[in-house]
């Protein structure tokens, strides 16, 4: 199935959730759905028959523009050979998306790198806590507005 | 009687333990032997890559692209290249993409050799590591005699490679894979098929392919378990579709399909198999051709953004660009396979013995740059 | 005893009997510089050209190096590879739990300043010499495996000129 129809699909099935369909070229085309939702549409792109996405391929946070980060999740399925690129938009004053980490296991450090680089919020997370930084760091770096702590434990970080 | 309460450990292994191939660090819960909980604790070489990436132009990326998995560089500049190039819609020489292969297929035999011997090592077993390190030896010298660097190589670049080959290259090629085909059967005798080796790795850390598959795990990890997938089959890039190569899969031959030696026997056999894809490569190769022709002035991709994955050593190596029109990539997010691979080590180690932990975690490869990038 | 000669001049021989003449300072030494165990820690890029130094090709063991796997056992530690924030203060305990004398060779350029992760590397230490004292750098990104050689050889030259008993005297 292409993008499209996957689009169709699932409108039909979440109506209110899926929010909308970009396939401007060069971009590979992608569906940008709701943060609220995520979770229940991605179970079911998981399981149902004719979609069978079994595998995420790749999960990246975004510095989407001024006012909105954003998670791109990479699907493929082994089943059918077909890919699908899903977006979810959450403002940057509230950062929470639903976690998928209960549909595909690979999920559950991808989302905690998202946290620890760009500061998403993956609600019900079951081990939610930074992986690449120390605990006690300060910000997120990958923000484009990101200003590097000046010292940390006393070894002095920027030059 | 009653059922005896016992009181759990809590273990720290690691970041300076000899197996932890790196600075890895692993919590582990265990009751007496056994392993309860098992907790990788990452980011003990984390290098800020993406970072990096942001603020540099697309061609200053690749050197960094180098130091993710440093054991297998060229794959790495090969996955990043292809990205960029499918982002820019660059086409690039025939000529460059057999050496690129060539190259990449080199590669994947030296990072397979480091791993199979610091396997060796893992499980007890000093003398593979010496022999593994003499046939890496021999290719690095190829590589260092087509670009000047024995590790870190900065060779493929987006567009071309830094360096045509030298009028001997083909012959030093055909050379090392006529010697190092023999060589294939003497790490078999001498480890693979060792009693006290079997013993140590069959039925040890099984990953079903089921399990295998939900936690994202890819390359000689997911066909370890039995699952037959390989990027450059199933979603080929560069040129890997015009090469008669076999995609190998564990299946059980000496216990559980999946367990450590599958995974182990994986990369042995897939040695055999690049040396195929090398000599065809070779065999097909169009003698004439600059290498620079098609590398841009300027690399300015389109606005747009672009999921390119490629089979690296370890697996999927996935580049997500994000180009907003000039010449700085907004966002570089690299998808590393080890990263995915080692997420998976706290399903295979369950209840398994804690000197078993080890034979575990070396069976995976992990590259400790690529996981914390 | 013309084996001893060989290794170092300064020893002074007597033609028949079993025994030498030389000064404590230079025969400890001799004994540190012959046999200096490293402690098996590898970090990142560095550390795949440090395992190849010590495998077949290049062979660490002829300088009396052997890997050691704990700080305890260790006299020698090569820091081979970037030191990140959270990785510098386990560095120091490691550091802290060798036994003296210990001497340090800084193994590439991360760890002599940042290297490549000068600039943008917000997690990265710009140096090892900001938290542990370093005998030798070796410069290189990564050094070959020669390099790491003549580091070595530049630290038994430190070592041989060392004087451990007058110091302690004055």
């Amino acid at each position: 199935m292409n993008s499209n129809e996957i689009y169709n699909l699932l409108k039909s099935f979440f109506p209110d959730a899926v929010i909308d369909y970009k396939d401007d070229k060069p971009v590979e085309p992608y569906i940008i759905v709701s943060a609220k939702e995520i979770d229940k549409i991605c179970l079911f792109l998981r399981d149902e028959e004719n979609l069978q996405f079994d595998y995420l391929s790749c999960l990246s946070s975004v510095d989407f523009d001024n006012d909105n980060l954003a998670a791109v999740y990479n699907l493929y399925s082994f089943v059918h050979n077909h890919k699908l690129n899903i977006k979810v938009i959450v403002p940057k004053s509230d950062p929470v998306i639903k976690t998928v980490s209960s549909v595909w296991n690979t999920a559950n450090w991808h989302e905690r790198e998202a946290y620890d680089l760009m500061g998403i919020i993956f609600d019900e997370h079951p081990d939610f806590r930074r992986i690449l930084l120390p605990d006690d760091w300060e910000g997120y770096p990958l923000r484009k507005d990101y200003k590097v702590q000046e010292f940390y434990n006393g070894m002095k970080v920027p030059y | 009687m009653a059922e005896l309460k016992t009181e759990t450990i809590t273990l720290n292994m690691g970041p300076q333990h000899p197996s932890t191939h790196g600075v890895l660090r692993l919590e582990l819960v265990l009751d007496g032997e056994i392993v309860l909980e098992v907790k990788p604790v990452i980011g003990y070489l984390h290098r800020c890559f993406e970072k990096h990436a942001e603020a540099m132009t697309y061609p200053q990326v690749v050197p960094y692209v180098d130091r993710m998995d440093y054991l297998a560089s060229m794959n790495n500049e090969l996955g990043y290249a292809v990205a960029v190039e499918r982002l820019c819609g660059v086409k690039v020489p025939e000529k460059v993409e057999y050496i690129r292969v060539i190259m990449a297929e080199l590669n994947r035999i030296a990072s397979h050799l480091v791993a199979l011997g610091t396997y060796g090592l893992d499980a007890g077993a000093f003398t593979p590591f010496l022999y593994c390190f003499i046939d890496r030896e021999k290719i690095l010298e190829i590589f260092e005699i087509t670009c000047g660097a024995r590790l870190l190589y900065n060779y493929i670049w987006v567009g071309g490679l830094s360096h045509d080959i030298t009028p001997n290259f083909k012959e030093k090629v055909l050379e090392f894979v006529k010697v190092f085909r023999p060589r294939i059967k003497e790490l078999n005798d001498l480890l693979s098929f060792n009693k006290i080796f079997i013993e140590r790795t069959a039925n040890v850390g099984v990953l079903p392919p089921e399990v295998a598959i939900n936690a994202g795990t890819s390359g000689p990890t997911l066909r370890g378990s039995g699952v037959n997938f390989d990027l450059r089959k199933n979603d080929p890039y560069s040129i890997y579709d015009r090469f008669d190569f076999k995609v190998i899969v564990g299946n059980g031959e000496m216990g559980t399909v999946g367990d450590s030696w599958d995974r182990y026997m994986v990369r042995v056999w897939e040695m055999e198999e690049s040396c195929k894809i090398i000599e065809q490569a070779i065999e097909q190769m169009p003698a004439e051709g600059n290498v620079q022709e098609a590398v841009p002035k300027r690399i300015k991709p389109p606005v747009g953004e672009i999921y390119a994955r490629t089979e690296t050593p370890r697996g999927e190596l996935g580049f997500y660009i994000i180009s907003d029109g000039t010449n700085y990539p907004i966002r570089v997010k690299a998808r590393g396979p080890a990263f995915c691979n080692l997420s998976a080590l706290p399903l295979m180690s369950k209840g398994c013995m804690i000197a078993d932990l080890v034979v575990i975690l070396g069976s995976i490869d992990i590259v400790l740059g690529e996981i914390d990038r | 005893m013309r084996y001893l000669n060989r290794l170092d001049s300064k020893i002074k021989q007597y033609e028949h009997g079993n025994f030498v003449v030389t000064s404590v300072d230079k025969f400890l030494n001799w004994a540190r510089l012959s046999s200096m165990w490293q402690m098996t820690f590898g970090l990142a890029c560095c550390a795949i050209e440090m395992m190849a130094t010590s495998a077949s090709h290049y062979d660490f063991d002829r300088f009396g190096i052997i890997p050691r796997p704990s700080p305890r056992h260790a006299d020698m530690i090569i820091i081979s590879g970037t030191v990140t924030l959270k990785m510098a203060t386990r560095i120091k305990k490691l550091y802290d739990q060798m036994p003296e004398p210990k001497y340090i060779i800084s193994m590439g350029s991360c760890s002599n300043c940042g290297g490549p992760y000068w600039e943008h590397g917000y997690h990265v230490l710009k140096g090892i010499d900001r938290i542990i004292p370093v005998d030798v750098y070796v410069p290189g990104c990564p050094p070959r495996p020669e390099a790491l050689l003549e580091g070595v050889l530049k630290l038994q030259d430190k070592i041989r000129n060392q004087s451990t008993y007058k110091k302690n005297k004055a």
